[in-house]
C-alpha cells in the first residue's frame, strides 16, 4: 500500500513537469465544498477509471467501502456490510459533485455521519500509522490519493437505476 | 466421544465463516452445563439509551453459542484448570501462593467478578481485576506483576470470573468511582483514528447490523475474559479494547493504562444485570 503510494505519487511528480493538468491536484485543505457539502471540481483533472474506483471500494486498505455498504456491482467480492444504505442507483440519485464530496469528506454532506472522511489528512483524535496501533506520522496521508477518490466517483455514477 | 467430534466439526465450521453460519435465534437462552442459567438479555440500566442490553453471545451463530453451553466444549476452560494449578503454587519472595491467603477459590471469590472494576479505599483508586491480581502478586507474594494482557493474566481472571457465573454484574458508578466513570465515557464517545469512530459509533448505533462479516455487538465485557476462535486464546479486557481502537485507524492505548481502566469501568456499567459469562466463547 505504501509502496503503492509512493509509485502514484512518483508519477505524479513526473509528470507534473509536463503535464499542467496533472500539477494542478488540489490539496486536501484546498477542497471547497458549496452549501449542501458538494464538490464540483475534479481533485486532479484527469477523468476518474471506473475500474479502478470498483477496485478502490472493495480493498480492506483502501476505500473498504462494502464494509458498510451493499453494492450488487461489487457482489462478487465478499462480505458486504449494511451500516450504511445499499449504494444500488446511487449514480441516478446523486450528481457527480455531490458523490465528489460525499467522498472527500462525508461530514459535510451528512452531518456526525459514521462515514469516514477520504481526502482529508487533519482534525484527527489520536491519528493512528495505519492498522498498526503506533501514532501517525506528523504529516498524516490521505486514505485515498486525489485520483483514486476520482476512479471512485467515476465508478459510482455507473450505479444507475 | 461422539460430542467430541460434533464439537470439533461446529468449531471448524465456524473457522470458516462466521457470515456463512447459521444465524443465532433471537430467543435463544445461555444454560451453561444444563444448570447455570444465564441472562443475555434484559432492560437496560437507567444510565445506557436502551431499552435492552444484550450479551455479545445473542450476536453469535449457532455454531459458536453452543460451544458456549458446556465446560467440556468451551476451550476457555482448559485455561481455568491452568490457573487452579497457579493458584496453588507458591511464587516470589513471600513463598506463598494464591491460596495460602484466600484459600478455596470457589468460595473465596465467588461474586468477585460481578463488582470489578471497583473502588479500593486503602490504595485510593479505582482497581480492575488484573489490577487486584497484580497488587497480590506484588505485594503479598513478593513475585513478579503479570504482563497486563498476558496468556497467564488471562487464565487468572477466567479462574475468579467462574465463581461468579450467572450472577448479575453491578459495578458501581457513582460515590469516589464516578470521575473515572465520566472519563471512561467521554473515552467511550470519543471518535478516535483516521475513520473517526468512536465506540458508539459501531456499538451504540449499529449493534446487530453486519460491518463486513462481523454481526455487530453492544460491545459487552461480561463474557470476558473470552475465547476467541479466531486467535485461539483467551482474551482480556483490554486486548479487546486496543483491537478496536487499532481498527479505527488510531494510535491505541496500552493495557492497563489509566484510559482503559476508566473505559472498563464505564463499559463494565453497561452491562449492569447481564450475568457474568467468563470464560465466553465468541468467533
Ligand atoms: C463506516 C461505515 C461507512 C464506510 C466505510 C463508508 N460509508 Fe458511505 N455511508 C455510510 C452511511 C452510514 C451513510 C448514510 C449517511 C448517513 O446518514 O450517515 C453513507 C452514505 C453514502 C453515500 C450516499 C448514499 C445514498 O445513496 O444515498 C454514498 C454514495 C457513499 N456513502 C459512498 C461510500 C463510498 C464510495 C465509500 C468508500 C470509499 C463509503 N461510502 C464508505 C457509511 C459508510
Ligand atoms: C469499526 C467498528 C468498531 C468500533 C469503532 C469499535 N468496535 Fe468493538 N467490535 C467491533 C467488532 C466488529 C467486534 C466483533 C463483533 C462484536 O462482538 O461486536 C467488536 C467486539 C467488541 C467487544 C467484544 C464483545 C463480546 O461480546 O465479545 C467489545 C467488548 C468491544 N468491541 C468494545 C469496544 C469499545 C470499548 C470500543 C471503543 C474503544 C469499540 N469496541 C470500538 C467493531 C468496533
Amino acid at each position: 500500500m505504501k509502496l503503492f503510494r509512493t509509485v502514484l505519487v512518483g508519477v505524479g511528480l513526473a509528470c507534473a513537469a509536463t503535464n499542467a493538468v496533472q500539477a494542478a491536484e488540489t490539496a486536501p485543505s484546498n477542497v471547497t465544498h458549496d452549501d449542501y457539502g458538494s464538490v464540483a471540481a475534479s481533485l486532479t483533472g484527469v477523468a476518474g477509471d471506473p475500474a479502478r474506483g470498483a477496485a478502490v471500494m472493495t480493498d480492506r486498505g483502501l476505500g473498504n467501502c462494502i464494509a458498510c455498504h451493499e453494492v450488487t456491482a461489487l457482489k462478487d467480492a465478499p462480505w458486504h456490510g449494511e451500516v450504511g444504505p445499499v449504494l444500488d442507483g446511487a449514480g441516478s440519485r446523486w450528481t457527480e459533485a455531490d458523490l465528489r464530496g460525499i467522498v472527500v469528506n462525508s461530514k459535510m454532506v451528512f452531518d456526525g455521519t459514521i462515514m469516514p472522511a477520504y481526502y482529508k489528512n487533519s482534525g484527527y483524535v489520536r491519528p493512528g500509522d495505519l492498522y498498526t496501533g503506533k501514532a501517525g506520522p506528523a504529516e498524516m496521508p490521505t486514505i485515498l490519493s486525489a485520483q483514486q477518490v476520482e476512479d471512485v466517483v467515476a465508478f459510482l455514477l455507473t450505479l444507475q437505476d | 466421544m461422539a460430542k467430541l467430534n460434533l464439537t470439533t466439526a461446529l468449531a471448524t465450521a465456524a473457522l470458516l465463516g462466521t457470515a456463512s453460519g447459521a444465524w443465532s435465534d433471537e430467543n435463544a437462552t445461555l444454560i451453561v452445563n444444563g444448570e447455570i442459567e444465564m441472562v443475555t438479555r434484559t432492560a437496560a440500566p437507567d444510565h445506557v439509551p436502551f431499552d435492552e442490553i444484550r450479551s455479545g453471545w445473542t450476536f453469535r451463530t449457532e455454531e459458536t453459542q453452543v460451544l458456549q453451553m458446556d465446560d467440556f466444549d468451551n476451550p476457555g476452560m482448559i485455561f481455568v484448570d491452568q490457573a487452579i494449578d497457579t493458584w496453588n503454587t507458591a511464587e516470589g519472595s513471600e513463598g506463598k501462593s494464591c491460596a495460602s491467603c484466600h484459600e478455596d477459590v470457589e468460595s473465596s471469590m465467588q461474586g468477585v467478578r460481578a463488582v470489578y472494576p471497583k473502588w479500593n479505599e486503602t490504595a485510593g483508586e479505582v482497581r480492575t481485576l488484573a489490577m487486584q491480581i497484580n497488587d497480590c502478586r506484588e505485594n503479598q507474594m513478593g513475585a513478579n506483576p503479570y504482563k497486563y494482557d498476558s496468556n497467564p493474566m488471562a487464565a487468572m481472571e477466567a479462574l475468579i470470573s467462574v465463581q461468579s457465573r450467572g450472577m448479575p454484574v453491578n459495578v458501581a458508578i457513582d460515590g469516589p468511582v464516578s470521575e473515572t466513570w465520566e472519563k471512561g465515557k467521554e473515552i467511550y464517545y470519543t471518535r478516535y483514528g483516521q475513520l473517526e469512530l468512536s465506540c458508539a459509533n459501531c456499538h451504540e448505533d449499529n449493534y446487530d447490523n453486519m460491518i463486513r462479516a462481523d454481526h455487530l455487538s453492544q460491545g459487552q465485557i461480561n463474557g470476558f475474559p473470552t475465547y476467541r476462535l479466531k486467535n485461539a486464546k483467551l482474551n482480556t479486557v483490554h486486548g479487546r479494547f486496543k483491537g478496536c481502537v487499532r481498527d479505527t485507524r488510531a494510535e491505541t492505548f496500552s493495557p492497563g493504562s489509566p484510559e482503559f481502566v476508566a473505559l472498563e469501568l464505564y463499559v463494565a456499567s453497561r452491562g449492569n444485570g447481564l450475568s457474568v459469562e467468563g470464560p465466553s466463547v465468541r468467533n
